[in-house]
């Protein structure tokens, strides 16, 4: 196998097995040490890039780096006499400790670890970017350069960032385990909050590179598969926001053309709506309506699913608008407003929606004067045009200049031919 | 901004018997109003009152009913932000308890430790 072989094994292995390792490793040291965790798997795969480069691929790269994993960190333990004696302290009280620590690298320890430390990170104690960016590095094994790209800034900045966040947990004195039933709800809505922000950043993201918004979706999604994956973390709110993010990521191939320009809902092909994902949706969605709880996840959800219909129903409007009169109840945003005004309009008509847009309060917002320029379309179309007038003069990016002027271009066309 | 209380009263009305699709368009409504203060942002929280209740008196009283002796029942109320009494006066319009024969009370909320 030649050099390049090699290399895409050890990105792909690095991408599946950083994470598990780490988490397991993390687990037995306590947040505290975290670092020695890092350098421990890094050491690991440095030295995987070095050997397999030598000698070619083991038979199972998979044991081989457990193995290297487990001797690695003996190797510290020996080395490291005031680490081992405060962690060994650490143990005492938790487990017996023979002789040697023993790293346990079951796929059901792989797992436990994996998702006590998902509720380790995603803390309310350090801030929700910070708590995203330690997810992409510990849960997710992306590299620092990655989450720089995500973020449309510099490796210094993240690594800072990461770095102020794991001060954080240490001082605070985090400890790696599943909470108690009684925080669980309240501690699951920050682990949830996260994910959401996760998956956003990649639905929505500045960056440029298409497949690296996609993987941040997924790895939403797959973290989520964890909570899911557990019976105690497996409540109807997760389900909720997995069908959300099912939804949402069916529509990924159809939502930007080949140059990554963003295409608008009701100008997509649906035929490239992925099915399987949307059949996944209403699994989630239907396992999301066990309890009485209704959350934002659970009206974003169902909002989704209205979305993902391809047939015409005629409650689709009616019901989407009170999801949103709902969604507003529970938390004002923005972007929930101006779509509650827009499913007003396909219900009520544009006359009501315009007199409720008028209220809206929302003069910096260019989406609301977008809003307001599609309301006006046909009732006034001297005021649309001066509507998204200004919604091209506040407007930032180029998908939305683009779709802004495509609309003024329809509405001056006719004008003219009028 | 300050908070102001909207208090929903309308008549008792005993042979008050709506039907299914009734109450379903009633909710709606609603909730189509709620969601027009909502998407300003200035809800501040909503609840809707059930008719479980009982009435406290002096000397340990208690009276069946939340209504017992009225003629007014409240039946919800919202606490909204607003500039002023007229801006909440403004909110409180097409309330759809004002076609139903109720009527809204705008009040001013003052706080306890203010």
């Amino acid at each position: 196998m030649d050099n390049q072989n090699e290399q895409a094994l050890i990105t792909q292995l690095f991408k599946t097995e950083y994470r598990k390792i780490i988490a397991v490793l993390c687990k037995l040291f306590g947040i505290v040490h975290i670092e020695i965790a890092e350098d421990i798997t890094n050491d690991t795969f440095l030295l995987a890039t070095e050997t397999w480069g030598l000698k070619g691929i083991p038979e199972n790269p998979t044991a081989w780096l457990y193995a290297v994993a487990k001797n690695k960190t003996k190797d510290y333990f020996k080395r490291d006499r005031t680490f081992s004696e405060k962690i060994v302290v650490d143990f005492k009280e938790n487990q017996n400790l023979s002789e040697e620590i023993q790293v346990d690298l079951s796929i059901k320890n792989i797992n436990d670890s994996q998702l006590q430390m998902i509720f380790a990170i995603c803390n309310p104690i350090i801030p929700a970017e910070a708590q995203i960016g330690l997810a992409l590095r510990i849960l997710c094994g992306f590299g620092i350069e990655e989450i720089a790209e995500a973020f449309l800034t510099n490796k210094e900045t993240i690594n800072k960032r990461l770095f102020r966040a794991k001060e954080k947990l240490r001082t605070e004195n985090i400890t790696i385990e599943l909470p108690t039933e009684r925080d669980l709800n309240i501690r699951l809505e920050t682990v949830l909050a996260t994910l959401y922000l996760l998956f956003n950043e990649g639905y929505h993201s500045r960056t440029q590179k298409n497949h690296l918004r996609k993987e941040l979706c997924l790895e939403a999604m797959r973290l989520n598969y964890f909570l899911l994956d557990n019976e105690t973390t497996n409540k109807p709110i997760v389900n909720a926001l997995m069908a959300l993010m099912c939804y949402h990521a069916s529509r990924f191939d159809a939502r930007i053309n080949e140059i990554g320009e963003p295409i608008l809902y009701d100008q997509q092909d649906k035929s490239l709506w992925n099915e399987e994902l949307i059949t996944k949706g209403n699994y989630y969605l239907l396992q999301s309506a066990k309890g009485n709880e209704v959350s934002k996840f659970h009206l974003e959800a169902n909002i989704a699913f209205w979305h993902s219909t391809k047939i015409d129903n005629p409650r689709k409007w009616d019901n989407i608008l009170q999801a949103y009169n709902q969604l507003l109840l529970i938390e004002y945003s923005p972007i929930a407003a101006l779509n509650r005004t827009y499913a007003l309009a396909q219900v009520k008509g544009k006359q009501i929606a315009i007199v409720e847009a008028e209220k809206l309060n929302l003069s910096k917002n260019h989406f609301y004067y977008s809003l307001l320029g599609n309301l006006y379309t046909n009732i006034d179309n001297a005021k649309a045009i001066e509507n998204y007038e200004i919604a091209l003069n506040l407007a930032r990016t180029n998908a939305d200049l683009l779709s802004i002027s495509n609309y003024l271009y329809y509405l001056k066309e006719r004008k003219h031919n009028n | 901004m300050k908070e102001f209380m909207m208090i929903f009263k309308s008549e008792i009305n005993e042979s008050f018997g709506p039907s299914p699709e009734q109450m379903q368009s009633n909710i709606q409504q609603w909730m189509d109003w709620f969601g027009g203060i909502a998407a300003q942002g200035k809800i501040v929280h909503a609840n809707r009152l059930s008719f479980e209740g009982k009435t406290l008196k002096t000397n340990h009283v208690i009276t069946d009913g939340p209504y017992a002796e009225v003629k007014e029942i409240i039946g919800g109320y919202v606490v909204v932000k607003a500039a002023n009494l007229d801006e909440a006066m403004k909110l409180a319009e097409g309330c759809p308890i004002l076609s139903h024969g109720g009527h809204v009370e705008v009040r001013s909320i003052v706080p306890m430790n203010g």
